[in-house]
């Protein structure tokens, strides 16, 4: 795989490099990071890339992104060859030993990361770079065996063992080997929910796996449920907050992978996630607190309908975001507390549970 | 008051005292005899056309001359206590005058003793003001005298400070000089002059400014001026030492004898007034660079009180064309101009009196005007009654007539605008624009604009804007100008300027505008703004916006300019690391990395350009 990346790297430059002898401008092509460049295939389940491409041909305009995405390219290839790693922070700090071609800040460098991983069609950490965000905690009926760093040897984890506390997500799932007796997993947005939930062991009354997200999951806690629900063929069901953030960037990340680097998603998206709450009609059935949708609720909920292949594709999610809208409000998880702190233990999840064919899809 | 003072007299057949009396135009022929002014054009003399827009036969009115002709019995008004009518609400028991008593009083006013009260109508209003103002009319006269008599002007201009709040100003020009006879009178007499009754392009209008100015020194250090004059190699020098007598209105000579004067031919005007010296805008300084840019046939030498001589060489050797002086335009004409012209005109149907009086009026026109008016044309101009001039009056605008002649307007030129522009700014792009000639209320007139910019200019100020009628430079009441309303009204911001709402554009940037016509329209006596008629706005805006034109192409060319030269230098940083970042991942050598960077550079900039 690192010889593959170090040959492929050569090729480009090779390529650029004779463009140039011969008077020509050296082009590059990438992938469009976007979501007009994706499709939703219900079969697959996951987003797929179409075959829209950006061409960068080295201009006047270019030739400052152009020096930089070689000099990425570059520093990919020192980082394979090693057999080292720098996380994004980090490839950011090399920049500024580039002198003009320096970033600034390090999205910038993020944008640049993002697109020599599209033009490769390869995920980052073959790259030599590593993200440096944790990727999500779980708790529950699972034992995850993992290597000893040191000996090799295999090293099992009972995440039933962390007391109040909960077993970190490493950055690299795809060694890990699991056990469990579980039914399903139950995926949680918000820490503070999945908190109650640890503090009052519920997934030994659910006999379930309980996954904090906290937000956006990364890839890397994709990729672990990815393969806990395959290897375990157990369901997945999704908790999070009744806006349209929870259910268009949260929910749907998790479901079929982002527009951003979508040449990755076959592997990084849980096709079999379905959502449990909170729906638009658990605000309704439940009599939650609400608030109002703001402007920028409006316009995600807009843009998922009119704009997302995903939603599109489910009339029942088309459906529940039109009355989101409709209803003009939102409501988060903890706003089943207004009926007692654990009411989500004691009514709100059984009574959810006892209907998984209900779930949005 | 303005009004009549720049109306005088339309109906004086000859050059002579204008008179302050009401009604009473003309036939003082007591005050002819040898009046026929040096400075005046003998040729014109003859066929003086009624004044540019009449105010008629009724001189000034600043008179007030009811009731003085008898002597009244005097009565001792305050004896007289009249038991009051029962007036509702009103105080009686009040000291009242009557009719009689008040008659004693009222008195005519000497023109010198009204603006002597109201100096600064005439630009005398405060000391800085008054020494810039009276720089300006002695070189207006010199530069007008040195013109009508086809001499390239040379002008030297000392301003000496004799205190802290008094100075001496001198000029000296080497024009045709004074006939001994008429120094007093245009000296020491408001309202005498040759200009005035002529419709010519000249600086000075009124006869007022010189005189006023030695009044103001009179009044501020009670000196006389000093005048010294020559009117050839072969005559005697005369200097004078005059003052006026402000209740009459006439000249005082204190000193009258011949002098040595090593210049051959010439006029030299000194007087002593209390003012102040100041730089920046609004200074003699900059009058006296913006008059050597106005006029670049002249040359200037000044000595001002602090600081350098200033010396300028005349850009040319030509002289303006000679302004043609020309009859009045019917278009411009007012009821009471054309009372007096009827009354007054040697034609002897009325016809020919309009053919004979008027520009651009035909035989054919002259008979429509009439039939138009209801009037006979072959009935006597004399006889017509008043109701029927006001038919005529009101006939003209209904017949077409041809625009008056435009040859009688003399611009500076865009070539000398030009080279003055680069003499005295040192900026980056010059650019100048005349107008073709336009008439506004019969008038004509031509508009020039001139533009520098850049350079050392300061770039975060208002525009300096230079504004100029007849060549003279109008220092103050900017605000108050047409010119100014035209710059403020030009969107500069299409010309690649800043611009405030309403505001003078930002930047650095001199604007030049001259208006040159044989009636400059003034807002006031001291000659500071010109009036905003329509016609002239137009044509301000049209020359405003050709060189603003010009200067925002000159502009966006150059910002092309910078961003190919940004862009270069983009290339030229981000080129190598191309060659670095190669270099590293296919471990090409120096050799091939430098060849990269070339041949990249290379290609980058050849496309760039197309």
């Amino acid at each position: 795989m690192a010889a593959e990346t170090v040959r492929r790297i050569d090729k480009t430059a090779s390529d650029i490099h004779k463009t140039i002898l011969k008077q020509d401008k050296p082009i590059m092509r990438f992938p469009m990071r976007s979501l007009s460049n994706v499709k939703y295939d219900p079969k697959r389940g996951h987003f797929e890339m179409r075959g829209k491409r950006k061409v960068r041909t080295l201009t006047v305009s270019t030739v400052k992104t152009f020096a930089q995405t070689l000099r990425m390219m570059a520093l990919s290839k020192e980082l394979v060859k090693n057999d080292d790693i720098a996380t994004k922070r980090e490839a950011y700090y090399v920049s500024k030993n580039w002198d003009e071609a320096r970033f600034l800040e390090q999205p910038e460098s993020d944008a640049v990361m993002d697109d020599v991983e599209a033009f490769f069609e390869v995920n980052r950490e073959q790259l030599g770079f590593v993200p440096e965000e944790k990727g999500g905690e779980i708790s529950g009926k699972l034992v995850i065996v993992d290597r000893d760093s040191e000996t090799g040897k295999p090293l099992r984890i009972d995440c039933t063992r962390f007391g109040s506390g909960a077993y970190s997500i490493p950055i690299s799932v795809e060694h890990l080997k699991f056990q469990t007796e579980a039914k399903f997993i139950l995926v949680i947005e918000t820490a503070g929910m999945f908190q109650r939930l640890v503090k009052h062991k519920y997934w030994k009354t659910a006999n379930c796996i309980l996954v904090s997200m906290g937000g956006v999951p990364t890839r890397a806690c994709r990729r672990f449920i990815r393969r806990l629900a395959d290897a375990q063929k157990i369901p997945v069901y999704v908790f999070v907050d009744g806006d349209p953030y929870g259910i268009s960037n949260i929910y749907r990340t998790l479901k079929v992978g982002s527009g951003n680097a979508a040449h990755l998603n076959e592997y990084f998206c849980v096709p079999q996630a379905r959502y449990l709450g909170i729906t638009p009609k658990d605000i309704v059935d439940y009599k939650l607190p609400t608030h109002p949708l703001k402007e920028v609720d409006i316009k995600r909920a807009r843009d998922a309908v009119k704009n997302d292949p995903f939603f599109q594709h489910h009339k029942e999610w088309v459906a529940a975001v039109e009355q989101l809208l409709k209803m003009g409000v939102r409501a988060e998880q903890q706003a089943l507390a207004k009926w007692g702190l654990n009411y989500v233990i004691d009514r709100y999840l059984p009574e959810k549970l006892a209907h998984p064919e209900r779930f949005l899809p | 008051m303005k009004k009549e003072s720049s109306e005088f007299s339309a109906g004086a057949l000859r050059k002579k005292t204008v008179q302050m009396d009401l009604f009473q135009a003309g036939r003082r022929d007591e005050h002819s005899p040898g009046v026929s002014a040096a400075r005046a054009r003998s040729g014109n003399g003859k066929s003086a056309a009624p004044g540019k827009s009449g105010g008629g036969a009724s001189a000034a009115r600043i008179a007030v001359k009811k009731a003085a002709q008898s002597t009244p019995v005097p009565i001792e008004v305050d004896a007289v206590e009249e038991p009051a009518p029962k007036a509702k609400g009103r105080a009686p028991a009040r000291k009242r005058e009557t009719a009689e008593s008040m008659a004693r009083r009222q008195r005519e006013i000497s023109v010198a003793e009204f603006f002597q009260k109201n100096r600064h109508l005439l630009g005398f209003d405060n000391p800085a003001k008054a020494l810039l103002t009276a720089t300006k009319e002695a070189v207006d006269n010199s530069l007008d005298a040195c013109e009508e008599a086809g001499i390239l002007p040379k002008l030297d201009i000392v301003i000496e400070e004799l205190s802290e709040d008094r100075f001496r100003l001198s000029i000296t020009d080497n024009g045709p000089g004074i006939v001994r006879a008429q120094i007093p009178k245009i000296f020491g007499k408001l309202l005498y002059g040759s200009k005035f009754h002529v419709l010519r392009q000249s600086r000075g209008q009124q006869g007022i400014g010189i005189s006023a100015a030695g009044m103001y020194s009179q009044l501020t250090t009670g000196q006389p001026l000093r005048i010294t004059s020559r009117t050839g190699a072969r005559k005697p020098a005369h200097f004078f030492e005059i003052q006026i007598d402000t209740a009459r209105n006439e000249p005082k000579v204190l000193t009258d004898r011949e002098v040595e004067w090593d210049v051959e031919h010439g006029t030299r005007v000194e007087m002593d007034l209390a003012g102040s010296y100041k730089k920046g805008r609004r200074s003699v300084d900059d009058y006296v660079v913006q008059t050597a840019l106005a006029n670049p046939h002249a040359e200037v030498h000044y000595r001002p009180p602090k600081g350098e001589v200033w010396d300028r060489e005349r850009l040319t050797a030509q002289l303006p064309r000679e302004p043609q002086a020309i009859r009045p335009h019917p278009h411009g004409v007012e009821l009471g101009a054309l009372i007096a012209m009827m009354r007054e005109t040697r034609g002897r149907t009325l016809k020919g009196a309009l053919q004979a009086d008027f520009s651009r009026v035909s035989d054919k026109v002259a008979e429509e005007i009439s039939k138009a008016a209801g009037i006979n044309p072959e009935s006597r101009p004399r006889s017509l009654k008043l109701a029927q001039v006001e038919a005529l009056f009101r006939a003209i605008p209904k017949v077409k007539i041809m625009n008056p002649p435009t040859s009688c307007v003399v611009p500076i030129g865009e070539e000398l605008i030009l080279e003055g522009l680069k003499q005295t700014v040192k900026a980056d792009f010059f650019t100048s624009a005349t107008r073709p000639p336009s008439v506004y209320r019969g008038n004509p007139f031509v508009v020039e604009v001139g533009l520098a910019y850049g350079g050392e200019l300061p770039a975060e100020e208002l525009v300096d804007l230079w504004r100029f009628a007849n060549r003279v430079p109008l220092q103050y009441q900017q605000s108050a100008c047409a010119i100014t309303r035209a710059v403020t009204g030009t969107d500069w911001k299409h010309y690649a300027l800043q611009q405030g709402k309403g505001a003078l554009p930002t930047g650095p940037l001199v604007l030049f505008v001259h208006m040159a016509s044989v009636w400059v329209p003034f807002t006031s006596e001291s000659k500071e703004a010109v009036a905003a008629y329509p016609e002239i706005l137009k044509e301000l805006r049209l020359g405003l916006q050709e060189c603003g034109r010009r200067l925002g192409s000159f502009l966006r060319h150059r910002r092309r300019l910078e961003d190919a030269e940004k862009k270069n230098s983009y290339i030229r940083a981000y080129i190598p690391h191309i060659g670095i970042a190669l270099k590293e991942i296919l471990h090409l050598s120096d050799k091939e990395e430098a060849k990269v960077v070339a041949v990249l550079t290379d290609t980058l900039e050849r496309t760039r350009k197309i």
